[in-house]
């Protein structure tokens, strides 16, 4: 179960990197918002694994909070992209 | 025969995941990447919560765990939705292999307007019911 538990973690951990590259990379400004909901998302999975791992059931409760502010950060980021008009990145 | 289950299931959510932030790095355009995006990672982070969920197997946890896949299930479109909105509305280009753009020759972005293609003179014409007190 250990180790299954650290092959998880590192599949995620690649998927972090590689959204990471995306962050860097993105050619627009919305690519980036999508970046980072993932970025979150995956944090959320993590998270998870991590409570499985210690047997601590109480950052379950943590997961739950990192995916709401994901949640409201990409509603702001949208409200503020849609407010800014048209713009050329 | 738990074990096994909750280590399939962890290993398929983070598989899923690692193929959302291919899917992320390798797609042409916004919205393809967030078709890639949205759905398998949801998918990832509700298989790992089941295996959390089952690791536990307590009321609290399971409930909590349900909650979280719950929330993820009714956030992720809703936010895919609104970026994909103002990503297109703040002029994203598309890929260009795109097949077909409906809302190219229905929106007018000078005025941020949406036509619904059914602006003739007839419909704009009050058009009495029976119904209507006089």
């Amino acid at each position: 179960m250990d180790t299954v538990l650290l092959i998880s973690q590192v599949i995620m951990g690649l998927a972090l990197i590689l959204t990471f590259v995306r962050v860097v990379r993105g050619p627009s400004l919305p690519d980036r918002v999508v970046a980072l909901e993932l970025f979150s998302t995956t944090v959320v999975g993590l998270v998870g694994v991590y409570a499985i791992q210690s047997g601590v059931a109480s950052f379950l409760d943590a997961a739950i909070v990192i995916a709401l502010m994901g949640f409201l950060a990409a509603i702001g980021f949208a409200r503020f992209l849609e407010r800014g008009g048209p713009r050329d990145d | 025969m738990i074990e096994a289950i909750k280590g399939a299931l962890l290993l398929t959510g983070s598989l899923f995941m690692l193929l959302a932030a291919v899917g992320l790095l390798r797609l042409p355009d916004l919205l393809t990447r967030m078709h890639a995006t949205t759905k398998a990672a949801a998918l990832g982070v509700i298989l790992i919560m089941l295996a959390a969920a089952m690791h536990f197997s307590e009321v609290g946890v399971v409930a909590r765990s349900f909650a979280v896949i719950v929330f993820i299930l009714m956030t992720a479109p809703v936010a895919a939705h609104v970026i994909g909105r103002a990503g297109y509305f703040v002029g994203s280009r598309l890929w260009s292999g795109t097949v077909k753009d409906e809302l190219r020759p229905n929106y007018d972005p000078l005025t941020h307007e949406l036509k619904s293609g059914l602006e003739t003179y007839e419909n704009a014409k009050r058009q009495p019911r029976a119904t209507d007190p006089d």
